[in-house]
């Protein structure tokens, strides 16, 4: 069994944003797997120990992201993929980003049986990777899933819609995105970190890809990145607590008319 | 200059859900007089053409189609494309929702088309569209824009003020069918769970109740849970609430999990880490009830309580109840 999981490398989400010249500094800044592709690296690891097989990781992304499939091969991949766009970050969108995977899946004549995905990215937040690449791919996907097993070519799913569960059937290949309580992903073990150093990672430029400029260019433009407004402490309330209750209410009721 | 605009219409178990009158108001905005056209999918739609019509609808296509009750991708996906071929948008509108956050990247890459998702803001600058969308989660937001084709864009629930329903407009409707083959059909759902604790959607909620550590066991959400049906609203959690096993996965709130713009966010127990206030600092109006007074969570909130929670939310909920119509 082939399962090839895409994986953006983000700031860890304890990081604070500071913008520079309108743009958001990454000066010092600490790096991980996005949580979401953990889940989807983890999720991809299980599916082998039970099904045996090849774990392909993959990244769009700058020279800094190897740092991420490096991790990634750690944890139990296999092999990985990086596609170095240091120039481009900035011009890239969604629908530049999965033309691009889609064209390095062609030109690798990468086989895949499940090709898994973080349900979004913790920095661009957008979650259309995923449901790009198997539009591209002409396979279904199902998103946000918490549980999956593989029987042969049948899978059996379980998804979260918004607090509930939905239980789903099909069958490979397929595309699913990983959701928070799949599981819990593993740290990478010292033997994991020095093996990793030697598992093939083959880099390739956007150059090398079959592609025009035109199929991968942006189709949305950034204007502006800013900082929301600073929220500033408000007040602690005083007095016994069934004082500082009974004011918290008059407060929401009056001040804050939010009852 | 006006645009043509799509809107395709948001449900839940059958029941219309307000992001689609926000982005019935978007749309207004960026028809410019020219036609908004909303399409509702699955059975019993007509019963939706009052409203959607007060609010701004021109034309309302319904697809009462029963396999499209149901939610599949696959379905959802050919019925849109029907719909859009049928339409010729120039401009697709719809929730940052469960289904809106599965087709639309689908669409956009069906069509080859730009797609910005979950937008908090959408504007007009001299007729160009700027969305207005965050990342990181809130810490910081962005301003794109599509400078040409089609305008597609997923919009987040709970930001974009309605405009006051007019019952004096009215709109022509039109149903159109469509077949599916059942072998277009590559996923199945074969049951759904309810396991939300109530029927308000942590998204959408105009008030959520949230816990973290000082929550301390599964049943400490009992409390929150009480003070939760008194205001009506949902309970959230945060990532160590999570973690430790008090609540589910799906009740967090933060740059993993769940990012809520409530009114009012009641904060109990919760110490304000940066990755859980990327969650909620944009709510309107914040409460921590807290028994270290250091807490950072005091920093970004408005109203303060230091103390017991397991003293002060019920206590909470008990003045309510006297405030507030039992529902």
């Amino acid at each position: 069994m082939n399962f090839l999981v895409c994986l953006k490398q983000t700031f860890d989400t304890e990081e604070k944003l500071v913008l520079k010249n309108g743009v958001i500094s990454d000066d010092g800044v600490e790096f991980v797997i996005n949580p979401y592709d953990e889940y989807a690296v983890e999720e991809a690891i299980r599916l082998k120990e039970l099904h045996g097989g090849e774990i392909t990781v993959l990244t769009i992304g700058p020279d800094r992201a190897e740092q991420a499939l490096r991790s990634a091969l750690a944890m139990g991949a296999d092999k990985a993929i990086l596609v170095e766009t240091d120039d481009l970050e900035e011009e890239l969108d969604e629908h530049s980003i999965s033309q691009l995977i889609y064209a390095v899946l062609q030109e690798q004549a990468i086989t895949y049986d499940l090709i898994l995905c973080g349900y979004m990215a913790v920095d661009g937040g957008s979650a259309q990777i995923g449901p790009r690449l198997a539009q591209l791919l002409q396979i279904p996907h199902v998103s946000t899933i918490t549980k999956i097993t593989l029987n042969e070519k049948d899978v059996t799913i379980e998804k979260d819609i918004e607090g509930d569960v939905e239980h789903i059937q099909t069958k490979l290949p397929l595309l699913v995105t990983t959701q928070q309580g799949l599981n819990e992903p593993r740290y990478p073990t010292i033997p994991g970190i020095m093996k990793a150093k030697r598992k093939p990672l083959s880099r390739f430029e956007v150059e090398d890809l079959p592609l025009n400029e035109d199929d991968f260019q942006s189709k949305t433009t950034q204007k502006e990145v800013f900082l929301p407004p600073k929220k500033t402490a408000g007040q602690l309330l005083t007095g016994s607590t069934e004082e500082q209750v009974a004011s918290l209410v008059e407060k929401l009721y009056k001040e804050a008319k939010v009852l | 200059m006006g645009k043509k605009v799509l809107v395709f219409a948001d449900r839940r178990d059958g029941d219309l859900r307000q992001v689609t009158l926000e982005s019935l108001a978007a749309a207004r905005l960026i028809a410019e007089g020219e036609k908004v056209v909303v399409a509702v999918l699955g059975t019993n739609a007509q019963k939706e053409v009052d409203i959607l019509t007060a609010y701004g609808a021109d034309h309302i296509l319904l697809m009462e189609e029963d396999y499209l009750d149901t939610y599949t991708t696959d379905a959802y996906v050919l019925a849109w494309q029907h719909v859009i071929d049928l339409v010729q948008p120039d401009c697709i509108l719809t929730g940052h929702t469960t289904v809106g956050k599965d087709v639309a990247p689908r669409i956009a890459a069906h069509y080859g088309l730009g797609l910005i998702s979950d937008c908090t803001s959408i504007d007009l600058e001299n007729h160009e569209i700027i969305y207005t969308r965050p990342i990181y989660a809130g810490k910081a937001f962005i301003k794109k824009v599509i400078p040409s084709g089609v305008q597609f864009a997923t919009i987040r629930p709970n930001n974009i003020s309605l405009s006051p329903p007019d019952a004096s407009r009215s709109a022509t409707t039109e149903k159109i069918s469509f077949q599916m083959k059942d072998d277009l059909l590559r996923t199945l759902v074969t049951q759904v769970v309810k396991k939300a604790t109530s029927g308000i959607d942590l998204s959408e909620a105009r008030i959520v109740v949230s816990g973290g550590r000082g929550v301390k066991s599964e049943e400490g959400f009992k409390p929150l849970q009480e003070l939760a049906d008194v205001l009506g609203a949902a309970v959230g959690a945060s990532r160590g609430a999570c973690d430790a096993g008090y609540c589910d996965y799906a009740l967090q709130i933060g740059q993993t999990g769940k990012v809520v713009t409530p009114d009012l966010y009641i904060a109990c127990g919760i110490s304000g880490a940066i990755q859980h206030v990327a969650g909620m600092s944009s709510s309107k109006v914040i409460v921590a009830i807290n028994k270290d007074p250091d807490a950072p969570i005091f920093q970004i909130s408005d109203y303060g309580i230091v103390g017991d929670l397991f003293e002060v939310v019920p206590l909470l909920t008990k003045e309510l109840k006297k405030l507030l119509p039992s529902s």
